[in-house]
């Protein structure tokens, strides 16, 4: 019974106290405290965190890359939700 | 529709995109890179072997603490580069199956001996050296997964080349025997650590096609000089001479020349001929038998506890 490979895992990283936990990589544990303690020596031996997020790869969704331009085009013609759309007088100062 | 998304493909490469897992890549893009990639690993996961020899011998705690990190980061290494090749979809049990049935290769370089402490030394500038410097352009590789673990690899590498240049130095700065035993092993590690960018480039078919989809950014012969020519230099500063009575700077070219390379050492120790062959694979088949039971032990106890889990929650 040596068929039993340990599920794979996605290492999130926080860099420092007030960013983002950032995806680092992936790795193998047979459960979310070895996944950590894993997390820690292959993804953290240089002090690159402060916080470690792991979640069994299974449960990640992603969307379909041949749809992004379906999945983004809503987006692309709205150019008003950007602060640069408004045109002021200088005189206003402060906005 | 296959040929739309073939074009799709090469444009994106042709524009400096990455290619994600999930975007369309023709087979062979896919092959190559499982094969490139693992065979990678496996040279990180092997490469411990001969310099694991000697982290219980260190002449000095500091030493031996700088060769447990560095030989750790090759595990590391290993263990990115594991990851990269999964998300094309082979499974890390199948390259492991790949490694001990000796259907994968690993970089021929680890199946030399470990006979001095300055071996750490030259393995270190040489041969970390020669990988570096087949590194650097992969951080750029198409295949985005590989490219990112080559970007982490390579920000690690950069203290192994160093540790192993200042053994050297030291060792040059010491006595008579000190200073032969460095020399000793530069002369044993250079003529392999040169045929580490692999053969020649007209005869290393798969190299056009791989520049063509940057998986590749120089080939074989282009690395090589370019190593040649800084180690060159650098043995300068250890006041000590690379065991090749023809290297000699070339001004026309701007290069040194070099003598000829063993190709067929090269491929003697390609074929499983080598010096280690067999006890770097047998090491390798070892550890993973004799860790099975561990395997197993880590599944059935988290089973465990996720059922006790269940029922706290029922
Ligand atoms: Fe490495
Ligand atoms: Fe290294």
């Amino acid at each position: 019974m040596s068929n039993t490979e340990w599920p794979l895992w996605e290492v999130f990283i926080r860099s420092k106290q007030g960013l983002d936990h950032k995806h680092a990589g992936s790795l193998h544990a047979a459960d979310a405290q070895m996944a950590i303690e894993n997390a820690r020596d292959v993804y953290t031996r240089r002090m690159e965190g402060v916080s470690i997020w792991v979640v069994e790869s299974k449960y990640i969704h992603a969307s379909n890359p041949t749809e992004a331009g379906e999945l983004y085009d809503p987006a692309n013609d709205k150019a008003y939700r950007h602060p640069t759309f408004y045109n002021l007088p200088d005189e206003v100062k402060h906005m | 529709m296959e040929k739309d998304f073939s074009e799709i493909f090469q444009s994106k490469i042709d524009e400096e995109l990455k290619i994600e897992p999930k975007d369309w890549m023709p087979e062979k893009y896919r092959q190559t890179l499982i094969r490139q990639i693992s065979q990678h690993a496996h040279s990180e996961i092997v490469g411990m072997l001969p310099e694991g020899n000697w982290i219980s011998r260190a002449p000095s705690l500091r030493r031996k603490a700088i060769l447990l990190a560095k030989v750790q980061d090759e595990a590391g290494h290993g263990l990115y580069l594991y990851s990269a090749a999964e998300t094309l979809g082979i499974t890390r049990d199948e390259m492991y199956e790949q490694l001990h049935s000796g259907k994968a290769k690993y970089s021929s370089i680890f199946n030399y001996p470990t006979l001095s402490w300055a071996d750490i030394g030259a393995i270190g500038w040489l041969v970390d050296g020669a990988a570096i410097m087949n590194q650097v352009p992969l951080c750029r590789s198409s295949y985005g997964p590989y490219a990112r673990a080559m970007v982490r690899i390579c920000k690690e590498e950069s203290f192994h080349q160093r540790q192993g240049f200042e053994i050297l130095l030291t060792l040059s700065k010491g006595t008579e025997a000190q200073k032969r035993m460095a020399q000793d092993a530069i002369n044993r590690w250079w003529w392999p650590s040169v045929m580490m960018f692999g053969p020649k480039d007209d005869e290393s078919p798969n190299t056009i096609q791989s520049m063509q989809w940057k998986i590749k950014r120089f080939t074989n012969d282009e690395l090589r000089q370019k190593f040649i020519d800084v180690c060159a230099e650098q043995v300068k500063v250890l006041g000590l001479a690379l065991p090749d009575p023809d290297l000699k700077w070339n001004e026309e070219r701007k290069h040194y020349d070099f003598g000829k390379i063993n190709w067929e050492e090269f491929w003697q120790v390609v074929q499983g001929n080598g010096p280690c062959n067999k006890q770097r694979l047998e090491a390798r088949k070892k550890a993973w038998e004799e860790g099975a039971w561990v395997r197993e032990a880590a599944v059935a106890y988290a089973e465990k506890r996720k059922q006790k889990e269940s029922l706290h929650a029922a």
